[in-house]
């Protein structure tokens, strides 16, 4: 042994180090890194998927409102593509050649074994020309899926649409969208998606690097069969929410019903709408930029966007208030001398009434007995306490479901403020009392309310104190399920022998001749409801009805709201009686209200003219639906010249002020 | 006689043969799951690959087992002319050879083919170990360093011209054994800080490197500073290192061929090609990946299964292993060659002559430097050059190579004792 032994250790240090390097190395890739393990599933396994047929949506009879239909897609795995014929098939599925490149490009992008979507929604004829010639076209593939059809062409907004899923979404979802499938955007195909898409089957094959498939993966173990989507019982009834589109044609405005009982939504209409077969199909991205770019905005959704005035159907809430507080009873009588005074100002009333009495007031929607009332609830802790007394007051009016959402199962429902004692003292620093904001007292000012809210409110009224929170579905599947908070009471805190009067009034409003609301009468039903004219800064005024029927045992209780149709018993009333009769009834006896027909109802075209808009622009897009020749309307006298800006359609500026 | 075959048996180191056989076998069970066909339950067949192996197995076994009967005197007496006939086959195969794969390496015999370069490994080994042994041989001096680097060089050179650039590689191996045996450890620093400067010299801009050797060198002349011949001698090396950088750069971009170009930049992360060259890499760091732990199981794994991996039999057997067998696998393969690696460089230092020695540190260095390559290939931290694992891989040459290569070692150790 000489003094090199040494360098021994050196040689067997290095051996080991190396090792132990490969071993580090391996230790990464096997054990720390789930990455490669990811990617040789990605290599060999093919998940093939079986697209189940989306659920149907039916109303609350059963009649189909959103079906299936069949449509093909042609798919494209690049790995598998021979040499062809590139022009026959451009000419079969009508694209260009540089169209052809450019998706192949992309589909070479997504996945070069993976098939992905080439050409979209083929006709029923293309795919038969297709398919004799597919032997040619190595490499494609037609994969059937289901669109949607909707049999009545309505309830556009309502429903929603599907269209594919954006990168987003498919983020969102966790894995069970990929580029290409179908969700829900809006409505009900979007709050209800994972009902109504049902379960995607998978087929796990095992592919070779030669792209050859070798069978399933573990026998099948983890595949699965799609499971259909459920259907969906709406809580609609098409005959009225078909005559509501009809009635709101070449309108501004929303109609809302509810059965008072359940907190059904029977109809949903937003004017101007769209027909949902627009959203289908390969005109899809067309349709969509022509409805979106509609200056009435028919994406829209009014009954939940939509911000209004109370106005006079406000007045009830305020007198069931003061009522159960037992500041006044149905007795109370304040003196209408035509205008109501705070210190030297006037505050104009539309009467002269005289001294009358609560049922009196409502039917005659008397401002000065409302702001008498408010006055009273205002001073009711003293003139010194009144920012207490509003607060008070206010918490009450929240009960109505006024200044938050209702929690409706729909999406994007707004919720518009109700100021509290200390907003007001924000914009008037702390000198303010009854007087400054007495435009609340009859529902106008800072109150704002949506459709719904509004049609709510009157739920409540036809239910003696309570409501059940609105909702457009009945049950999903066959067992009927529903979200158990769709079924709880919610009380309004004002009991129920106080309604009496109030619906006393608001049965005058509509039945007795010094009423209001007279237009919404319907012959042998007792029809309880009030008026609203809701003034608008920038043009005529908006027609607001609210009501509900019969009056005992209500049945409907409905909000109708026409932009620029003037004052209430012009549109709001007449509409809202034509489909509560409807409704109840099943029938529309050729009744005239003020002189028209139902059909003239139809007919009238109270859109604003815009200013800075081409003029030309259909306003409802549907042409089916358009009525091109004007017939006269039978009240309407300025329409054709109301020029209004453009702004004027803009919800938010329809909250007014007196 | 009977007698004397019994002492022979008991000197010869049977632990190594069982780690031999082992390695073996570890070999044919991952080549037959390369080969197995789930959709085609064939009878066993000795046409397909695993089939072939079992009887290189049984063959290099016998030849083995044969040389243990040989004479130990023959190796060290015949050394010259073993290393000449590998010298001989390896210009036949220039002028006979068959082409595989771009590179002139096989000679065809038959429904075989023999690989020279195989072969030529431990012809090097034997005359390098007989010139070492000389008496009174120093190995700092420049003679004896300029022979056995001739030795050496000779078949490095005849193998570039196939030209198999893997093959040629592994003959770096031989200079560890002459360091072992007194080569200056300056050297092989300066030979290895060169390789260290060609790969720095494709990553880093020129003028950053040339600023950081002037900087070293700076250092080390004013460590140095009071004398003179020494920082005469910094500023030589300096200088030296940086002409070489041109060289060298001149040398990967115009004599190096585009696919070994290509290799070295893919190894060194410089471009990425998923498709071409890199495929197999990353196909092999998949399937190697997919083992996790415990592996997916014998004939499980689906990168092995589906032809995922490219010369997965051969090259990237070791994909299989770590596919099918996982971490486990791996560590267990790891391990038996370490623990055969150190086995046979103990047993080197134990013996009494120095051509046993220089033999025995010659095959642990070729070996290692296999494996470590072979391996490291596989999981993207080598360049791929294409040489075989030993004892694993496919090929009758290789795994007939290598078993000479060690049992010969063997039959000297067995002799240990004896003067050759």
């Amino acid at each position: 042994m000489d003094q090199l032994f040494n360098r021994k250790y050196i040689i067997q240090g290095l051996f080991v180090l190396l090792a132990l390097t490969l071993l580090g190395r391996l230790f990464y890739i096997q054990v720390a890194s789930d990455k490669y393990f990811l990617d040789a599933n990605n290599n060999a396994l093919r998940k093939k998927f079986i697209y189940p047929a989306r659920g149907v949506i039916t109303d609350r009879n059963g009649q189909v409102l959103a079906q299936n239909q069949p449509t093909y897609d042609l798919m494209v795995t690049p790995n598998e593509v021979k040499p062809f014929d590139t022009l026959s098939l451009c000419n079969i599925i009508g694209i260009t050649m540089e169209d052809f490149r450019k998706k192949f490009h992309k589909a070479v992008v997504q996945s070069r074994y993976q098939a992905s979507i080439f050409q979209k929604l083929l006709s029923v004829q293309t795919y038969a020309t297709l398919q004799e010639r597919m032997a040619n076209f190595k490499g494609f593939e037609v994969q059937k899926r289901t669109i949607r059809y909707y049999p009545d062409s309505i309830g556009g907004q309502f429903l929603g649409y599907i269209r594919e899923a954006n990168q987003r979404e498919i983020e969102k979802h966790q894995g069970y969208y990929k580029p290409g499938d179908y969700i829900g955007k809006s409505g009900i195909e979007k709050q209800y998606e994972v009902d109504l898409r049902g379960t995607k089957g998978v087929r796990n094959m095992l592919y070779n690097a030669h792209n050859v498939a070798q069978g399933s993966y573990a026998d099948g173990k983890f595949d699965s069969l799609a499971v259909s989507g459920e259907q969906l019982t709406t809580t609609i009834d098409v005959e009225i929410q078909k005559l509501g589109e009809q009635l709101l044609n070449n309108k501004v405005g929303s109609i809302v019903a509810i059965e008072p009982a359940t907190g059904e939504v029977l109809a949903f209409v937003s004017s101007p709408g769209y027909d949902p077969n627009m959203m289908v199909g390969r005109e899809t991205g067309n349709n969509y930029m022509k409805i979106f770019s509609n200056p009435y905005r028919p994406f829209f959704i009014r009954p939940l966007k939509g911000r209004y005035s109370p106005g006079s159907a406000f007045k009830p809430l305020s007198a069931l208030i003061a009522l159960q507080e037992g500041l006044i009873n149905e007795n109370t009588t304040f003196n209408c001398p035509g205008y109501y005074q705070v210190g030297r100002t006037r505050f104009k009333c539309e009467h002269v009434d005289g001294n009358i009495a609560l049922k009196r007031g409502i039917a005659r929607s008397c401002n000065t007995y409302f702001w008498s009332i408010f006055e009273k609830e205002m001073m009711k802790k003293g003139r010194k306490n009144q920012h207490k007394a509003y607060d008070e007051w206010q918490e009450k009016v929240r009960k109505f479901g006024i200044g938050d959402t209702l929690g409706v199962d729909f999406p994007g429902e707004s919720a518009y403020k109700l100021f509290r004692a200390e907003d007001y003292t924000k914009r008037y620093s702390k000198y303010w009392n009854y007087g400054t904001i007495l435009s609340v007292g009859i529902g106008q000012g800072e109150i704002t309310t949506t459709p719904l809210q509004m049609a709510n409110i009157m739920a409540i009224i036809a239910n003696k104190g309570y409501y059940i929170k609105p909702h457009l579905v009945k049950g999903i599947g066959s067992d009927k399920r529903i979200d158990p908070k769709y079924k709880e009471k919610h009380y309004v805190g004002v009991d129920a022998r106080h309604f009496g009067p109030v619906i006393d009034g608001m049965q005058d409003a509509v039945n007795s001749p010094i009423g209001t609301a007279r237009e919404s009468m319907i012959p042998n039903i007792l029809m309880c409801g009030k008026t609203g004219t809701v003034q608008n800064t920038h043009g005529k005024n908006h027609s607001v009805f609210i009501g509900f029927a019969p009056r005992d045992n209500p049945k409907i209780a409905i909000a109708v709201i026409v932009e620029n149709g003037g004052y209430g018993g012009a549109y709001a009333a007449p509409i809202a009686s034509f489909i509560t009769e409807k409704y109840l009834t099943d029938s529309l006896k050729g009744r005239r209200i003020n002189g028209a027909t139902v059909e003239q109802y139809k007919a009238d075209n109270l859109l604003p003219v815009l200013k800075d808009k081409i003029p030309k622009q259909k306003p409802k897009v549907d042409t089916s639906k358009v009525d091109t020749t004007k017939k006269t309307a039978p009240l309407k006298t300025t329409v054709a010249s109301n020029t209004f800006n453009k702004t004027a359609i803009a919800p938010k500026s329809n909250a007014t002020t007196e | 006689m009977q007698q004397q075959n019994n002492r022979f048996f008991f000197n010869v180191d049977w632990i190594t043969i069982l780690i031999y056989m082992a390695l073996c076998a570890v070999g044919f069970i991952n080549i037959f799951s390369v080969q197995y066909d789930p959709d085609k339950s064939e009878a066993f067949s000795f046409a397909a690959e695993y089939g072939k192996q079992l009887i290189f197995i049984i063959s290099g076994l016998i030849l083995g087992l044969s040389i243990l009967l040989l004479d130990s005197k023959f190796f060290s007496v015949f050394a010259p002319v073993v290393y000449g006939i590998t010298i001989i086959l390896l210009i036949t195969v220039l002028v006979v050879g068959r082409n595989v794969g771009g590179n002139q390496a096989w000679i065809p015999l038959g429904s075989f083919r023999l690989q020279p370069s195989e072969f030529a490994k431990f012809g090097t080994a034997l005359l390098l170990a007989r010139y070492i042994s000389t008496f009174n041989l120093k190995l700092n001096t420049f003679k004896p360093i300029i022979i056995c680097a001739a030795i050496i060089v000779l078949p490095m050179a005849l193998i570039m011209l196939q030209p198999d650039a893997g093959s040629m590689l592994v003959f770096l191996s031989f200079m560890f054994p002459l360091y072992r045996e007194g080569l200056p450890g300056n050297l092989l620093i300066i030979f290895w800080g060169a390789v260290l400067l060609f790969i720095l010299n494709l990553f880093v801009t020129p003028s950053l490197l040339i600023i950081s050797i002037l900087i070293i060198g700076g250092l080390f002349a004013y460590n140095t500073r009071k004398r003179v011949q020494k920082v005469i001698n910094v500023g030589v090396i300096t200088a030296i290192a940086i002409c070489y950088l041109f060289v060298a750069k001149y040398i990967f971009e115009n004599v190096l061929k585009p696919h070994q170009r290509t290799r070295i930049e893919l190894i060194l992360g410089l471009t990425s090609d998923n498709r071409g060259a890199g495929y197999n890499v990353i196909q092999s760091k998949i399937a190697i990946g997919a083992g996790q732990l415990t592996g997916r199981g014998f004939l499980e794994g689906t990168q092995t299964k589906y032809d995922y991996v490219p010369a997965q039999s051969t090259d990237f057997i070791f994909s299989t292993i770590g596919e099918e067998w996982g971490f486990a696998g791996c560590f267990v393969v790891i391990g038996l060659y370490v623990f055969l690696l150190l086995r046979i460089l103990n047993m080197a230092e134990r013996q009494r002559s120095v051509f046993s020695r220089v033999y025995g540190y010659s095959i642990a260095c070729i070996l290692f430097f296999h494996v470590f390559i072979n391996i490291g290939m596989t999981i993207g931290i080598m360049p791929v050059i294409g040489i075989p694992l030993p004892f694993i891989s496919y090929g009758g040459s290789s795994l007939w190579s290598f078993t000479i290569l060690l049992f010969i070692f063997l039959k000297l150790d067995s002799n240990r004792m004896g003067f050759i």
